[in-house]
This record gives structure tokens, sequence and C-alpha cells, in this order.
């Protein structure tokens, strides 16, 4: 190959690179076989699946399916389709990122540039409560939800969503924060700015990258949580996930696989878009929760 | 009472005490520099005159006024940092005027002050640039301007020339200079590169383990450092310490070592003082500079105090201007700084040049200078 | 003049430096408040109510150990905690094999890597809902696979592993390492990308062998991406809820239960919210095993 003779010092045979070939489309092919047969049997008639033709390109092609996963699927009791859960997830993810984001930030600049006694250690408390089983916090949360009220509403799981998000967004903004030069914030003391003049003046201008990412984890993260969701909102506030696992799981009438699939990819739309846009952040913030600093 | 007064300020971080009883006095006008290793302390002083870190104990004042607690906006100090710290968002222009701007000074007056100090600095064409489009020097001279477009009563540098290169650094050295000169500005400046102190200063303050090993100005410090440590520190090749034994003879006194052909040799203290005289037959430390060790042609004519001695040359290293040569008297290795066309060679027997008048002694175990 | 007590160094700072001090731990507060009441606040009611006799609702009926014991009788629990053992097990080796393998592969100047990356990571962005309904039904013998390789005329093609007591359980093994078997890769590929050249180089002047390039040299300084994988996926593994819940429900019968959904359902269904409140700690108490020793090191490290 001409191009390895640049970075890296590792030459291979030709017999070995036909194989790592091989087997790295193998691999593409293992990973891309759930969103074919999502795809491919969600623009299929349920007769074309039930005959054993899974894995075969639609006879007869039709958008059916989709239109009947958004809007009249039976969901639990009612056929709605998923449209009104769609937009559940939507008004749960929107201000719980925001508002998730902008504390992270605020808290990284803080444990960063603002250090003081004891700061590692109240970091490390939030960060580890970003591991937890978060079945260890379900039965007071269903009750302190009742008792304010927000049980089975939106607005409960974007406070629950916000509260155990938090980890995750200081833990990007502090590490991004950690390697800004502080010799900028001293300059800017030395100036006059204060507290949030600096913040907002002086590091929020360059936190876009870091921005970026902790909005896409965010977003992932919430948008795909079931737990919570099942837990906190089971009815008519229910998310995308919880809605489709009830379209999916009903014993009821026949298993119309190609709306499952539809509601699937439905479900999975938003993410698998925020991932092509920006999955190089996405990738990012894959790392910063594993790999820190 | 100085225009910038440092007493007795100490500094500790819990139990550990890293700067210990600094006192330090500067005149308007003076340009103060901070020299020591890593770790010694000095920009942990700059910082706590700048007010990014508390005082321990002791306390800094700057015109009369104590800044003890006092956030570093409202100390009247501009500070020149080892990274420049330039806003990477704004624009050169805005960064100059950002100070001016957090102290609610009126645009039409930011614009005029940031335009005098553009046109002092040369930087009149950079004004709308961003930080990262600048070259090493450029920005060097916009972090510049941030701090003087203040008019502050001090300013602060922390080693501001260290991420430039070789040649750049000199150019910017004198640049610095010039202007303190110009504008008469008080200035403290931290630095690790001894050459810088000794350029740039009125008076150095050499510092290491957090003391200050000495205070004075680069003559001073150059010809009569304190101790041993100022006397290594400062000066490059550093001064060649030869151990030798005090001999009083009557009213001379002799510093007797060994040659490398084992022969006895006798330096005559030049002046000798009464402690000098008090310490017969002691081991002391000889210093002496290499330049004030030389090959008898290139010694100084106004010295009526050369010896000359006979040893062998290990090792030379021509330099252009002159040729260092490396020998062993009295067990220490010594660099004498030689004419270039010095008739030297490496394994031939030379006649070294001791000047007398410019040697010094220290006490190896205090390590303080005696003379 | 300023006029001051030595003994007491510092006099009182200004009003604005005063508040600068304060502003950056009232900023933190509301967070921290949150914390400490939604999570720590919570684990420690959850421990409470663990050992108290509540059911159907939170009561305050002192038990002691009693639903611990009771728990370590159930063949249920057994029966998760055996899962639990062959899915962790199962899973953080063959995704870090896979990772392992891939990111080696990947690092060989391949072209098309930009285009095969993102392939192998896209799993990670989906919710395990979605992973587990699309392999519930590609791995269903009535229409998936099996009916698929009937029609294509293999007829005497088996694979019920999801219908089958036996062996359901590696079915969600297999969902599991497809999702995020990718991510796992790509901490290997950065892990890869970020070891020095120049040793490479060195390694070969010196005769190395490929195999033994990587398995003296490379593979050793892995170590740290190696630590971090093993403590995402021994995570991952222990949270793993919505996947089971997606593909088999738990099923067949309980041959799919994990600790996660124990806990639920012995909590929200069952009515024995003690015994649930028991296993969560126990959930918890794992994780913290792993968790904390881990955080520590890389906290500390950071000073």
């Amino acid at each position: 190959m001409a191009v390895a003779s640049s970075d890296t010092a590792i030459r291979t045979g030709r017999i070995a690179r036909t194989f790592i070939y091989l087997v790295l489309l193998l691999f593409a092919l293992f990973y891309m076989l759930p969103l074919y047969v999502m795809l491919i049997n969600s623009v299929k008639p349920l007769s074309e699946i039930t005959g054993g033709g899974m894995m075969n390109l639609p006879d007869i092609w039709t958008l059916e399916p989709w239109r009947k996963a958004w809007s009249e699927a039976q969901i639990g009791v009612q056929p709605t389709g998923l449209k009104p859960y769609f937009w559940n997830s939507i008004q749960m993810v929107v201000p719980a990122v925001a508002i998730s984001t902008i504390l992270g930030a605020l808290n990284g600049y803080v444990l960063t540039k603002w250090r003081f006694k004891g700061d590692t250690i109240l970091f490390g408390l939030m960060l580890f409560a970003c591991f937890i089983p978060f079945q260890i916090v379900l039965i007071p949360m269903a009750r302190v939800l009742g008792v304010l009220g927000l049980a089975g509403s939106t607005w409960g799981l974007v406070l629950v969503h916000l509260v155990y998000g938090i980890g995750f967004t200081t833990l990007y903004f502090r590490n991004y924060y950690a390697v800004f030069p502080t010799e900028l914030v001293r300059a800017a003391q030395i100036d006059g700015a204060g507290f949030f003049q600096i913040f907002w003046r002086i590091l929020l201008p360059s936190s876009g990258p870091i921005a970026v990412v902790s909005v896409i984890w965010q977003f992932t993260n919430i948008w795909n949580d079931f737990l919570f969701g099942a837990s906190f909102a089971a009815g008519d506030g229910a998310p995308m996930t919880v809605a489709l696992n009830n379209l999916v799981q009903s014993s009821t009438g026949v298993k119309e696989y190609n709306v499952h699939f539809a509601g699937a990819i439905l479900a999975a739309t938003p993410t698998l878009l925020v991932y092509i846009v920006a999955g190089r952040y996405f990738v990012r913030g894959l790392m910063a929760g594993s790999v820190k600093g | 009472m100085g225009f910038l007064d440092i007493r007795n300020a100490t500094k500790s971080y819990g139990q550990v005490e890293v700067l210990h009883q600094v006192d330090i006095s500067v005149d308007e006008g003076e340009f103060l520099v901070l020299v020591g290793p890593s770790g010694c302390g000095k920009s942990t002083l700059l910082n706590m005159i700048a007010g990014l870190e508390d005082i321990t104990t002791g306390e800094i004042a700057i015109k009369g006024r104590m800044m003890n607690g006092v956030h570093p906006s409202k100390r009247n100090i501009a500070m020149v940092f080892q990274s420049y710290a330039l806003y990477p968002n704004m624009t050169v222009g805005q960064n100059i005027t950002f100070g001016l701007e957090m102290h609610g000074v009126a645009k039409p007056e930011r614009d005029k002050a940031m335009a005098d100090v553009a046109k002092l600095l040369q930087i009149e064409q950079l004004l709308d640039r961003k930080p990262g489009q600048l070259s090493g020097g450029q920005r060097q001279r916009v972090a510049m301007g941030r701090a003087l477009v203040r008019n502050p009563d001090v300013f602060l540098f922390d080693e501001p020339l260290s991420n430039l290169d070789a040649k750049l650094r000199v150019d910017m050295r004198t640049e610095i200079k010039k202007l303190h000169q110009n504008l008469g500005t008080t200035i403290v400046y931290v630095t690790h590169d001894q050459i810088e102190a000794m350029t740039l200063s009125t008076r150095i303050a050499v510092m290491n383990g957090g003391y200050v090993q000495q205070l004075g100005t680069p003559k001073e410090i150059y010809d009569t450092p304190a101790n041993l440590f100022v006397a290594t520190f400062m000066g490059s090749p550093s001064m060649n310490l030869i151990p030798v034994k005090l001999r009083v003879d009557g009213n001379a006194v002799y510093a007797d070592t060994k040659n490398d052909q084992d022969e006895k040799v006798s330096l005559p203290v030049f002046e000798p003082s009464a402690t000098v005289k008090s310490c017969d037959g002691q081991s002391v430390m000889l210093g002496i500079r290499p330049e004030a060790l030389t090959d008898p042609e290139g010694a100084d004519q106004r010295s009526t105090h050369v010896e000359r001695i006979r040893n062998t040359v290990t090792v030379t290293e021509p330099a252009g201007s002159d040729t260092f040569v490396a020998t062993t008297i009295g067990g220490a290795e010594c660099v004498a700084r030689m004419r270039s066309d010095a008739d030297v060679a490496p394994g031939r027997v030379s006649e070294f040049a001791f000047n007398m008048e410019k040697a010094v002694l220290f006490d190896p175990k205090s390590e303080a200078r005696i003379a | 003049m300023a006029v001051t007590d030595p003994a007491v160094g510092a006099s009182a700072p200004d009003f604005r430096t005063r508040l600068q001090h304060w502003i950056p731990k009232i900023v933190l507060s509301p967070s921290l408040a949150m914390i400490f009441v939604f999570v720590y606040g919570f684990i420690a009611f959850t421990v409470y109510l663990s050992f108290t006799d509540s059911r159907m609702l939170p009561s305050f009926g002192w038990v002691g150990w009693e639903n611990y014991s009771k728990l370590w009788r159930l063949s249920h629990w057994e029966i998760s905690l055996i899962n639990m053992a062959i899915f962790a097990g199962l899973y953080i080796v063959v995704c870090t094999a896979i990772g392992l393998m891939l990111a080696i592969f990947l690092d060989q100047k391949i072209r098309g890597e930009g285009v095969l990356r993102p392939l192998y990571l896209y799993p990670m962005a989906l919710s395990f809902i979605v992973t587990g309904t699309a392999w519930k039904w590609f791995l269903d013998p009535g229409i998936g696979l099996e009916n698929v390789m009937h029609t294509w005329g293999w007829t005497s093609f088996s694979f019920d592993w999801i219908k089958n007591r036996d062996f359901a359980i590696y079915t969600v093994v297999l969902a599991a390492v497809w999702q995020t078997s990718g991510f796992v890769m790509a901490m290997f590929l950065a892990g890869l990308r970020g070891i020095d050249n120049e040793i490479l180089k060195a390694a070969q002047m010196d005769g190395a062998s490929n195999w033994n390039l990587y398995r003296r040299i490379i593979i050793p300084q892995l170590r740290p991406a190696f630590l971090s994988a093993f403590v995402i996926l021994a995570h991952l593994a222990i949270k793993t809820f919505d996947l089971v819940i997606a593909l088999t429900g738990g099923g067949p019968g309980r041959a799919t239960e994990l600790p996660a959904t124990f806990m639920y359902s012995y909590t929200f269904t069952r009515n024995q919210m003690g015994i649930g409140a028991a296993s969560a700690v126990i959930m918890l108490m794992t994780i913290a095993a792993i968790m904390i020793p881990y955080l520590y090191a890389e906290l500390r490290e950071k000073k």
C-alpha cells in the first residue's frame, strides 16, 4: 500500500492484510445486520415477513407500517401511535439537556478554576453518582415525585434526568477546563473581571466543542433511557422508549412485526441522526466517560 | 519606605512553608529581577504581589497602601504571563482594552489608550487579529500592551521570554529594557535565566529553597556572591571552585593547593581581611570566574595580582570569540576562558593565569563567602 | 503608611474579594444539594428500607437482616445471580476480545477506516429497547433467522436459543456485545494511537516480529485502556435492564432474569419492596467495589 510507509511503524504481509480486511468486513456486516433487518422489514407487508422473507428485499414496498407505528398503533389501551410519546420525549429531553449542561459547565468551571479544599472529594461524589445502579434510588424517587405532584409527568422525568446527568456534564467540563490555561483566568482577574464575567467572556466562548459533547451525550442518554421512564411515567406521560416497548410487548392481537420495526426506527432516529451529524463528538463523549483526562 | 514593600512575607501550604521571611523594598523606577531555579518560590512571590495568592504572614504594600487581601484588580498592577495569557476569543484590540472595560472606562478613552499603546509597541496593524494568528514575538508585544494600557504602578513579568526562540528572546530582552528606560516604570520580573537577570535588572534577588539568598545590584551579585549557591547559579560557565588550605605568613595569606603534576601551588590572597587572617590552616573554597582564569597574555592588564600556574589541558571548547579550556586544579574541574587564538591543546601542559583580585573565598561548611 | 498587627498578618479582605471567595461555592451548591439528596440521601433511604417490612409501600417496621436472608434463599435471586455471572463474564471477555482485535486490525492503515469505524460504533447510539426489539424478532425461530434458513432450503437448520431456557441468556450476551463492542474498539484504538511510534520503530530495529511487537510492546502499554474497558463493561453489565426487558422479558420462564430485573419486579409488581431494596443494595455494593478504587486512582493521579 502506498500509504503504509508514513505513520505506523507496523508492516503486514499480503495474506495477513487480506485476512484483516475479511474480518473487518465480516464485522461490518454483523453490525449492520440488525439495522438492515429493521429497515427492510419496516417497508414490507406483514405477510412477507411471516412467510419467511425477513432477509429479502420487499416484493411490495409500503410505508403503511411507518404510518401505523406513528399514528395508529395501539400503545397500552389507546390507538394513538407513537406520535404523542415522541413529543413526550422531546419535551423531556430538551430542558433536561439544557439545564444539566449549563450546570455542568458552571460546576466544571468552579472545580478547576476556583479550587478549594475538598473539591476533589466533592467531585468524586458527583462522579460516583453517575455510576450507581439506579435501582437504588427508584423507591425513594417514586415517593418524592409523588409528594411533589410530578409522578407520571414529563417534568418529573426532567428532574430525574437532571439529577443523574449532572455528574457526567460536570465531568466533561471539568476535564475540558482543567487544560484551559489558568493564566487566562488570572489575567482576567487582574484585568478586573469577576467570577461570572470570566466565565462568560473568557471560558464560555472557547467551550463550544465540549458543550457539543455534553449535549450529545445527555441527549442520547436521556432519549434512550427506559428504566426511569418505565418507573415514573408509564401512562400518557411515557417517553418513546417505554411506548415502543409497550407496542412490541403487547400481547393482544396479531404481532405486526413490520410496525414494530418501523417503531423501533422511529425511536432510534433522533439519536442516530445525532450520531451521523456529530459522531466524532459522540465518540469523544463516550471516551471521556471512561478514560478521563 | 520604598515604592513596593515586601515585609517579612511568608507563604505556607498547609504545614509546609514554601517561602520564608522575604524582605524586599523596591524603589520607584527600579527593575527588580527574581531569579532562581524552578521551585525556588520566585513565582509564588510574584503571585503574592499580584494578589493571585494569599500572603500567609507578613505584608505587601504598594505606594504605602497595604495590599493584603486586596483583590488583584484593585492593586493597580499589571502582569505579563509566561504563556502571555491572551484571550483566544478576542481580537488583539479587545485583549488590550479588556481590563479598561472591566474597570468601567468609556469606549472613546479606551480606544485612545489602545491606539497609544499600539503605536508605542508597533502593533497597530495587528489590532483586528486574533491571538491565534500571531507569532510568538507579536503575542509577547500584545501581552505587554495589555499591561501598559492600564498605566499601572507596578509591572509584573512572569518568565515572559521563556516561550520564545533564542534569537527572539535576545531581541525582546532589549525591547523590554528600552521600554523600562523610556517609561521609567517599576518592574518586578521573574526568570530562571541568569543572563536575563543580569542584563535587565537594576537589582537582583537570587532565590533558592524559598529563601532570598542575596539581594543586590547585578555587579554585587556577580563579583561578590554571598554564598556558594549564588556563586554557582549566576554566571555561565559557572564559577570555578577549588579546595584550598589557607596559610598565614606575616601580613600575607596564601591559598595552598596542588596542580595536576602534584606540585604545590601557593596563590596569595588579594588584600586579606582580618577574617581571612584568622583562618590559618583552614580548608576553604577558592572561587574564581572563568574570565579571571586565562592564558597569561589574555590576563587583565590592570590587575596587579596575576598568578601563573602550569597545568595540563584536558579539553578545549572553541566558542568563536573565546576558547573555554578545561583543566583539573586541586582535584576540582575548572574552566578557563582564554583568547580564541591561545596556544593550547588537549593533553599539553599550559600556563594558566589567576587574576587574584577577582578571587573569592567560601567557607565550605556554612557555604557563606568569607572574602 | 500601612499600620497592621504583624501577628495577624493578612487584614480582612475587602468586600468584593470576600464575595468572590463565596460565589464559586454558591454556584456549586445547587448541584451538590441535588446530588446529596437524590443520590446519597436516597441511597441511605433504600438501605434503611432494606431493613424494614416494606411491601407495596414503604413501611418502617424494623426487621433486621430478614430481607437479606430471605433474598439469599430465593431461587429466583439465585438464578439471576448465576445469569449475571454468565452474562457479565462472557460480555466483558467477548467485548474486550472483539474490541481489541478490531482496534488492532483497524490500526494497520486500513483503507476505508473512516467508513468502518462509524459502522462499528453506531449501535452505541441506540436505545437498548431498539436493540432488543431488533434482535428479538431476528432471533425468533418463527419468523427470524431459523425461518429464513428454512425457506432458503436448509430445512434442518435450528436456532431457537431465545426460546430455550438453557441458551436464552447467550442471546442477551449476543445483543449486548453487538451494542458495545464497537465502543471498546474505539477505546483500544485511542490507546493504540497514543503509543509513541518511535518505540515501535526501535522494537522493529531490535528485530521484533509483528506478533512479538503486539504481545511484548503494544498490548502491555494498553493497560489503562484495559482497565477502563473492564470498569465500564462491568458497570454496564450490572446495570443491564432494558435490554433484557425488550429482548426476552426475563424469560423464557426466569431464564434471563438479572438482578436489575429481579429488583424491579419484586419492588413494583410483586410488592416485596423490602426484598427489592435489599437486592438494590447488593447491586450498589458490587458496583461500588469496582468503581470506588477506580475513581480514587483516577482522581488522585490527576492532582
